[in-house]
């Protein structure tokens, strides 16, 4: 990090972003050297992705400046930004998986001879070119025909052809394995000996300390830090990610004389590809908590106890009765809720009205003769409504015009005029303004002295506190520890998630 | 942008009483559309709103009206719950022609029509559960699937037919093409009691919800534990069944089954009365009654091209215009116009029409 | 092997099995006179079905193809006929008629972000009543140029004649197959059916190539048009009645795959043929009814739209 120059190659000044009402960006700076890779962390909703939209030309940003070398920039769109040297690789790899590696790599600036362009030409230089990053492919085959990590490679050739400066990129190993990891390494630390500046995200804690000369982490839209990596160990990064915004007041087990309820639900053995089996009991009046970072497999728990993907093995057990949940009808014929992680793409019905969104898991239950009444609608809706403050002008009113808060709101209302027994809910608090999230805790805390059985996922760590009777810990697709009671700590969470100290904690 | 309306408190404010329904229909720009059609017939042609009773049945253009566009709007009836899941039935032509043809020929071959209308309607189920089946198991796009039985369906027709038009003289038959009941035109009263057991079937029933819901987010919909497969198999049969009413009247009209004629192109005349009718071809909201609207809409306008005198084929230039109205109306560049204007204040009606 | 080279050589296959399966019934279908008209007969099809192959490739569809052929026989009939235009000049009035009528679907399509089938739609409406409202009678066509054509052909061994218009579609089909696979608007016509996203993040003007690729399927069908003139020597508004899902038949049975993206023009020129084959078979079998061409293609078109999702429903395979 000494060798580059003076002056950032890339720069962002006091970034601001607002969608709506919502601020994704409040006042971010962020700095890019040749010949380093800067990674940028934080949880969903923390703004990464909206950062590099804007470093890239996706966004335009509503406050700050851009400056590449020293002088500020307006980018109009990514291909201005391309312009000026600054390429993005996605996740969700943007090439063309319908054409062969060669015209990927070529698209739109084809050698032409007479308007017809000159295929053995492209692939010659395809190949040429692939061969600089260690790659000897059938440049002529489909693009899909490839593993993630090819595509991903000739998607960073595109890139780093037509820019040549600063390389972003996104979760580019979110779907590799440890070899293709260990490739797309390779490539990174060639393009940084190139002097080229790398924005690298990533939600893999261990490869950020493999690859990263700094770090820069990002929670609710703002910046926490920006540190070189040989100053901090994983325990401060985790801490950076996780940290307080808001602070509650008590740990549940606190205010009551711990005596359990009997178990409601309790799943054994219960796995899939790429998720190791575990065991699991929640209790009438109980809430587990699950902590972990982003893509370690907590979300994919959730899907899997709600029959969105169904097990490979392991059984589930509701009140002592064995039941088979294969999809989602029958888990919420067994009596669960789950309130998923996207809750416009997963959850909400948009168009539909806020009465409608909150009765219809009741509704699919009863089946399509045992009509609800408009009448029996409008009792149920304003109950939960009333019950959870649900801020709605009119029950008739589309439910997409409502709040990320009030829409959460609206789906727990659905799922507890089901009367449900066990409630799963994912990061029910990402993407809700930080005020509204205290509410949402008190609801959970509520909703557990009711007497309901819950599983809650979250990347807040002191919200998990907050709530949790026990707190399940995952990492790396497996569930590695659990603490009760007293352990329940912040410091306990992020030493486990961090997976560096706790070992006597591991299940 | 629209303005979430987070300082009320619902606890506090009764529900608001609906607007009066009576009001709130005549209001609908399909019902204002219909009523300047209507009026401009009756400009060109004065008499257009004259009826007469005559051997004990009402006569005049009104009716004739009514009578004609009984077909498209029966199509429009099964097409609206389709298009309403995201989906769109392009067979339902071919399907007339075919149940058609199969009530035509059992009735000539001595079958009584008693036997031969359920057969030829359960055989318009059967076409409309194999595209259901397509779209749903084989997970084919709708377009595409209904597309197999839009091009082979004409010629299951042919085949049945033998290819040539088979004339009947099955006095029930006859009757639901051009009977009257009450003095009115059977199909037209067939066009009532379909859309009005149809219109309470998804509305009395959970039916109508659930499709919107399957229609506006599929993966939202399973998440909240909806099984929507049985759903479009139900959606895409019931498309089926009505083609095949359809195909009965058109047949009955002309006393004959005419596999190459019969539902030509009317599966896009049911889009579009669909479409005028304010269901979105991207699926949810969705109005049965509006689309017979429609379907009247599209009807009205072909009489009072023939009245003043132009040819039939105008008719087509005046459906385009219609089209593309619809379109610049429904895309994001109106939208962003009429944005400009005063925030529209009552955001609950917007999800009935578009 | 590139996956999308499977459906075409099942055509292929297919169109070989079926011909050889007809000539062992009726020696006769081996000869260059059945050829000659199995091209002459498919002409206008041929090149409707070839702007139709673009259409589909970039994902969408157009069902004004046939309403075009028919505006566009009309449109030449009256040029020549009532204006006393040459030939050759209405052709050219009515190629970019048709041109700019394509195109402003493409526009349509493009701002009103609107599913390609609903605007052609009402440009298919639009042209049938367009035609109908220029004549709703059928004009015939006297002028020494058609006679001089329909009089000219190639006399290939065996006593074939390969016609003006055979050969007409030919070029269009020689020139397409270079247009789609040796031009940057090829490329972009595949990119877009790929992926709209990642085409315009990659650069591919989304706007301009959308207008473009229904202004020539429109051209293409205005070229049918003028085909179907020579080879009708007339225009009415309902020639071409329902070709717009002949030449889509073509298109997925000669391999493209309906959603877009993949898919040759080749292709398309052998689904036209095998559509022709069947209907030469049923006329030298002369027991089959004519409707049997319609169940067939319909049994093919199922074929290969299940074919196509069992192809392509697989990910990518790690290699």
């Amino acid at each position: 990090m000494s060798d580059h120059g003076t002056r950032p190659v890339l720069q962002g000044c006091g970034i601001v972003k607002t969608f709506g009402q919502h601020r994704a960006l409040d006042g971010v700076d962020f700095d890019l050297y040749a010949g380093e890779v800067h990674a940028l962390l934080g949880e969903n909703g923390a703004g990464k992705s909206t950062l590099i939209k804007i470093l890239t030309g996706a966004y335009q940003p509503d406050g700050g400046e851009l400056l590449l070398d020293g002088e500020p920039i307006q980018l109009r769109d990514t291909l201005h930004g391309q312009g000026y040297g600054i390429g993005t690789v996605y996740q969700e790899v943007n090439l063309l998986p319908n054409r062969s590696a060669a015209e990927n790599l070529f698209l739109g600036r084809q050698p032409t001879r007479f308007g017809l362009i000159q295929r053995r030409e492209i692939e010659t230089r395809a190949r040429d070119l692939l061969a600089g990053y260690g790659l000897d492919i059938d440049v002529h085959a489909e693009l899909s025909e490839f593993s993630v990590a090819i595509q991903q490679i000739v998607a960073i050739a595109r890139a780093v052809e037509l820019s040549g400066k600063v390389l972003v990129l996104d979760e580019p190993t979110a779907s590799l394995d440890r070899n293709e990891v260990e490739r797309l390494y390779e490539v990174i630390g060639g393009l940084k000996a190139k002097g080229l500046g790398i924005i690298f995200i990533t939600h893999f804690l261990d490869q950020v300390f493999d690859l990263a000369d700094r770090v820069t982490v990002l929670r609710n839209g703002r910046k926490v830090a920006t540190e070189a990596l040989s100053d901090v160990d994983t325990t401060d990064v985790v801490r950076m990610m996780l940290g307080k915004d808001v602070s509650f007041e008590h740990h549940p087990t606190t205010l009551n004389s711990r005596t359990k309820g009997r178990v409601r639900v309790s799943f054994k053995g219960v796995g899939r590809t790429g998720l190791a089996p575990f065991d699991l009991a929640v209790h009438e009046g109980e809430v587990v908590g699950v902590a972990g970072l982003l893509g370690s497999g907590r979300t994919e728990v959730a899907r899997l106890l709600f029959g969105v993907d169904a097990a490979e093995s392991g059984s589930f057990t509701v009140d002592g009765q064995p039941v088979s949940i294969r999809n989602p009808a029958q888990a919420v014929a067994a009596g669960f809720g789950f309130c998923p992680e996207d809750r416009k793409l997963d959850g909400i019905f948009g168009e539909l009205s806020v009465r409608e969104n909150i009765i219809i898991a009741l509704q699919a239950k009863l089946g399509w003769f045992r009509a609800l009444n408009r009448d029996d609608q409008i009792e149920l809706s304003g109950r939960y409504a009333e019950a959870l403050d649900i801020r709605a002008a009119d029950h008739d009113m589309p439910v997409k015009f409502l709040s990320g808060g009030n829409q959460q709101k609206v789906i727990l209302a659905r799922w507890l005029a089901i009367d449900p027994t066990f409630l799963i809910l994912d990061e029910p608090t990402r993407g809700i303004d930080v005020g509204a999230h205290a509410e949402i805790v008190r609801t959970i805390n509520r909703l557990r002295e009711e007497g309901l059985a819950l599983f809650v996922i979250s990347s807040e760590l002191d919200e998990v506190v907050a709530y949790s009777d026990r707190v399940v810990v995952m990492r790396e697709r497996q569930m590695v520890a659990e603490l009760a009671s007293d352990d329940i700590t912040p410091d306990a969470i992020v030493q486990a998630i961090a997976g560096t100290h706790s070992k006597e904690n591991t299940l | 942008m629209t303005r979430p309306t987070a300082n009320i408190r619902p606890a506090s404010q009764p529900p608001r009483p609906p607007a009066r329904p009576v009001y709130a229909f005549v209001t609908q720009p399909q019902v204002i559309a219909l009523v300047a059609v209507l009026l401009v017939n009756w400009a060109l042609f004065p008499g257009f709103f004259t009826i007469t009773w005559q051997d004990g049945r009402f006569f005049g253009s009104l009716i004739d009206v009514l009578n004609r566009a009984a077909p498209v709007a029966i199509l429009a009836i099964g097409m609206t719950a389709v298009i309403a899941t995201k989906g769109v039935d392009l067979s339902v032509g071919a399907v007339m022609a075919i149940a058609g043809a199969v009530a035509a020929t059992l009735v000539t071959s001595g079958v009584p029509a008693i036997v031969a209308v359920p057969v030829a309607l359960a055989v318009g189920i059967a076409c409309g559960l194999w595209n259901g089946i397509l779209v749903t198991f084989l997970d084919i796009q709708p377009i595409i699937a209904t597309l197999v039985l839009m091009v082979a369906g004409r010629g299951l027709a042919q085949l049945i037919t033998e290819g040539t038009i088979v004339t009947f003289s099955d006095p029930v038959l006859i009757f639901i093409g051009t009977g009257s009941i009450l003095g009115f035109p059977t199909p037209a009263v067939i066009a009532l009691v379909l859309m009005i057991l149809a219109t309470l079937a998804v509305r009395k029933t959970a039916l109508g919800l659930l499709i919107e819901a399957v229609g506006i987010n599929r993966s939202a919909a399973r998440f909240a534990g909806l099984s929507s497969r049985v759903l479009l198999l139900i959606v895409y049969s019931f498309a089926g069944f009505c083609a095949a009413i359809a195909g009965l009247i058109v047949a009955g009209d002309i006393r004959g089954a005419d596999a190459n004629n019969a539902g030509l192109w009317l599966e896009l005349d049911a889009i579009l009365a669909v479409v005028i009718g304010g269901t979105s071809l991207m699926g949810g909201r969705f109005s049965i009654p509006m689309a017979v609207l429609g379907a009247l809409i599209i009807q009205a306008m072909n009489t009072g091209i023939l009245i003043s005198g132009f040819s039939p084929e105008f008719n087509l230039v005046v459906k385009s215009g219609v089209i593309i109205v619809i379109l610049v109306l429904q895309s994001h560049l109106a939208a962003r116009f009429f944005q400009r204007r005063p925030a529209a204040a009552n955001p609950s009606s917007s999800g009935q029409q578009k | 092997m590139n996956r999308s080279l499977r459906p075409l050589l099942a055509t292929t296959a297919i169109f070989l099995v079926a011909y050889f399966v007809a000539v062992l019934q009726h020696p006769n279908m081996l000869s260059t006179r059945v050829l000659g008209n199995l091209l002459t007969d498919n002409a206008f099809l041929g090149v409707a079905a070839i702007g139709m192959t673009f259409v589909i490739l970039s994902g969408g569809i157009d069902l004004s193809v046939g309403a075009v052929i028919g505006f566009t026989t009309v449109l030449i009939a009256v040029l020549i006929m009532w204006l006393d235009l040459h030939p050759l000049l209405a052709f050219a009035i009515a190629l970019v008629t048709a041109g700019a009528f394509g195109a402003a679907m493409g526009a349509a399509i493009h701002f009103l972000k609107v599913p390609s089938f609903i605007v052609t739609l009402a440009g298919m409406f639009l042209a049938r009543g367009g035609a109908s409202v220029l004549s709703s009678d059928s004009i015939g066509i006297r002028h020494e140029f058609y006679s001089a054509v329909s009089k000219s052909y190639i006399l290939l061994p065996g006593g074939g004649r390969l016609t003006v218009i055979g050969i007409i579609m030919l070029i269009a089909f020689a020139a397409a197959i270079v247009v789609a696979h040796r031009t940057r608007f090829g490329s972009n016509v595949y990119a877009l059916g790929g992926s709209e996203t990642s085409a315009a993040l990659m650069g591919v003007p989304v706007g301009r190539t959308t207008i473009m690729i229904y202004a020539l399927s429109s051209t293409l069908a205005g070229l049918a048009g003028v085909v179907f003139s020579l080879y009708t020597s007339a225009g009415y508004s309902l020639n071409a009645l329902g070709v717009e899902l002949d030449a889509i038949a073509a298109v997925v049975i000669g391999g493209t795959l309906l959603t877009g993206g993949y898919g040759f023009v080749a292709g398309t020129f052998i689904g036209v043929m095998l559509q022709g084959l069947v209907q030469t078979y049923i006329v030298f079998d002369g027991t089959l009814s004519s409707w049997w061409t319609k169940i067939v293609v319909g049994v093919l078109l199922f074929m290969f739209i299940v074919l196509q999702r069992l192809v392509f429903r697989s990910g990518p395979s790690r290699s």
